[in-house]
């Protein structure tokens, strides 16, 4: 186990390296950030002094090493926009996108797993065909449409939610949380379903499909042997089994949830990191943007992790190998 | 009285290829402590003879005939909350290959304790000590810290002595095994044999054991019904049946069996294959592969005669018991 985490991590610092280079330059090459920073028609010197202040005036490959030799210690520069170290910035922006994730997350979990499992037990009837032909909307309609209806509906017309905002948030263990407000949650529901409906038509296939194969098992037709309720068999053998690939899938989908939620934050103006990374777009703030993706790759890498040391807790026939290597 | 009366028993799929007949007619009797040993070949439909008592087959198999009589309820019309407590509880099921019967991701507590609680209110501790005793039982070496192991950790035959263990919980009535010691070391084989044996003769509990192998039930069971092709062509007592099979299929799987004494002959076996369920010939089934076969068997099916106590026969032209295999 010690020799597999070492080994991934050593491969995430090679990801780390080529993500640093692609962005680096990436970024360096859409345009010139002093246009943005200060009016074109602003005096030669003044230009020039700023060019100066951010280092823009030496070649590219001395600014690269130095931000290398930066990032080495653990400075990813500072926001030309807001003046704060790009990291602290981005941190400060990540608790607003890790809850709302969070609540996608469960949603997508609480949806698609009994829709699933379901579809999976009545496979061949019209219930099962239906959350199938349901689940193809959810792949296929796109994010901020979702996102525009539902504040159309549940905003707008029935007027149940906000639409806007984070509403109400209050300080838990040090970061700035919606969830544990009333009046936060509520302005999470809407965001945080439009993020899970992909998610939860994956999960719904998945989970058919995991189901669809283990009734066929001969352990289901001897819990029924047992005299076991389909409830029972359905809830703890099948569910069981089919955990598997569902959280492989989940944890891939809750990096792209934190690192891509860009859509909906804009369309439901969720100040997150989603957001915070168009403004960066838009203003070319690069020490935002690279530090932005720098953190994408960690978090990709770290939830990864936390997936194989989540597969241990579900198959025994894996701890049993890990615990012996 | 008997604990299980199966009358006319008919299992059909319903395939695109058509419907087959995987259960024909099929009629036995059971009576307490009672063992029936079931035979026949792959696809005789002896096992989904033993679905069919607990009212488990797959889809698109289902039963379209006939009566199971268990304690005086019929199986076939019960509904499926009372077939539910039955299952499990009057009637237990050992199936074929102890690696997939065990759900892989559940501790065999967590197995026996449920198989338990489904039928009988108790506490979670009484249930598990239930299970305790049924592992001990069948002789699972110290069973009160192998509860909290997985399937995995278990070999093939342990697994099936827990499956055995899992059977015996809530004292059934009836347990139907499903070839149970097929895919075991032949060692292991016969303890598992001897062991159910006891077991069923301590608590008398009927058995009916479905196998391939006429040795296997040769030792086992007090009557034997041989299948084939969904019907049951001859039944009796083991001991007559043995002694002097009157059917020519019989006779053939007697006659393939390797034993003591006949060194250097070979074995005799019987020509051809199982047939296609799905195109039966409109005779007796077994004509095409038949020596004795005429041309009466080709045109209609044999009925049922009965030819000596307890004994019935499906064929026109049956062994005499004194032409029979010495």
């Amino acid at each position: 186990m010690l020799v597999f985490l070492l080994r991934r991590l050593t491969q995430s610092v090679f990801v780390l390296i080529a993500m640093m280079v692609v962005v680096f330059f990436g970024v360096f090459m859409i345009g010139n950030p002093v246009d943005i920073l200060i009016s074109p028609d602003a005096p030669p010197a003044e230009i020039e002094a700023t060019m100066a202040r951010f280092g823009f005036d030496q070649p590219v490959h001395i600014q690269f090493l130095k931000f290398v030799g930066n990032a080495l210690q653990g400075d990813l520069g500072r926001s030309f926009v807001h003046g704060e170290s790009a990291v602290s910035l981005i941190l400060s922006y990540m608790p607003a996108t890790l809850e709302l994730a969070m609540l996608g997350l469960i949603f997508s979990v609480a949806i698609g797993v009994p829709l699933g499992v379901y579809a999976g037990y009545k496979a061949d009837r019209w219930q099962g065909r239906a959350i199938m032909t349901g689940s193809i909307f959810g792949f296929s309609l796109p994010n901020f449409w979702v996102g525009m209806l539902l504040i159309l509906i549940f905003a707008v017309e029935l007027q149940w939610l906000p639409s806007t905002g984070r509403g109400e948030a209050v300080e838990v263990l040090g970061l700035r949380l919606s969830i544990f407000t009333a009046d936060g949650f509520q302005h999470m529901i809407l965001p945080a379903l439009t993020l899970a409906l992909y998610k939860a038509s994956l999960v719904t296939r998945l989970a058919r499909a995991g189901t669809q194969e283990a009734l066929m098992q001969d352990y289901v037709k001897f819990a029924r042997a047992k005299g076991l309720s389909e409830t029972r068999i359905l809830m703890v053998h099948v569910l069981k089994n089919i955990m598997i690939p569902i959280i492989t899938v989940l944890g891939l989908e809750l990096g792209s949830m934190i690192a891509f939620a860009v859509v909906t934050e804009t369309v439901f103006a969720w100040p997150g990191m989603g957001k915070l990374l168009i403004d960066s777009i838009l203003t070319l703030d690069r020490p935002v943007i690279v530090a932005y993706l720098m953190m994408t790759v960690v978090i990709f890498i770290v939830i990864n992790l936390i997936v194989d040391v989540v597969y241990t807790l579900l198959d025994p026939r894996v701890r049993v190998k890990g615990s012996a290597a | 009285m008997s604990v299980l009366d199966v009358r006319d028993l008919q299992t059909h799929f319903f395939t695109d290829a058509g419907v087959v007949k995987a259960v024909d007619k099929v009629s036995f009797s059971l009576g307490e402590g009672e063992v029936l040993g079931l035979v026949g070949e792959s696809g005789s439909g002896k096992s989904v003879t033993g679905f069919s008592i607990l009212r488990l087959v797959d889809a698109p198999g289902r039963v379209v005939g006939g009566q199971i009589n268990f304690r005086g309820e019929d199986l076939a019309h019960l509904s499926d909350r009372g077939m539910r407590a039955l299952r499990g509880n009057r009637i237990a099921m050992i199936f074929q290959d102890p690696m997939m019967t065990l759900n892989p991701v559940l501790r065999i507590e967590t197995q026996m304790v449920e198989a338990v609680r489904a039928h009988d209110r108790v506490s979670h501790a009484a249930a598990r000590d239930r299970a305790v005793q049924a592992l001990a039982k069948v002789g699972i070496p110290s069973p009160e810290e192998r509860l909290a192991a997985y399937p995995h950790q278990f070999s093939g035959g342990m697994r099936q002595r827990v499956a055995i263990a899992i059977a015996l919980l809530n004292g059934p009535d009836l347990i139907v095994a499903d070839e149970p010691t097929t895919a075991l070391d032949v060692t292991i084989q016969s303890q598992i044999l001897a062991e159910v044996q006891e077991l069923a003769r301590e608590t008398g509990t009927a058995l009916i054991w479905i196998t391939h192998d006429l040795a296997v039930v040769a030792g086992l069971a007090d009557k034997i019904s041989v299948m084939y092709a969904g019907r049951i062509v001859e039944s009796g007592p083991t001991d007559a049946v043995l002694a002097g099979p009157a059917h020519p299929y019989t006779q053939g799987l007697l006659g393939s069996i390797p034993g003591h004494g006949r060194r250097g002959e070979r074995l005799t076996q019987i020509p051809g294959m199982a047939p296609n369920m799905a195109r039966l010939p409109v005779g007796c089934a077994f004509a095409p592969r038949c020596t004795r076969a005429t041309d009466a068997c080709g045109a209609e099916a044999p009925s049922i005669t009965d030819i000596g106590p307890g004994r019935a026969l499906r064929c026109y032209h049956p062994t005499l018991p004194a032409e029979g295999v010495a």
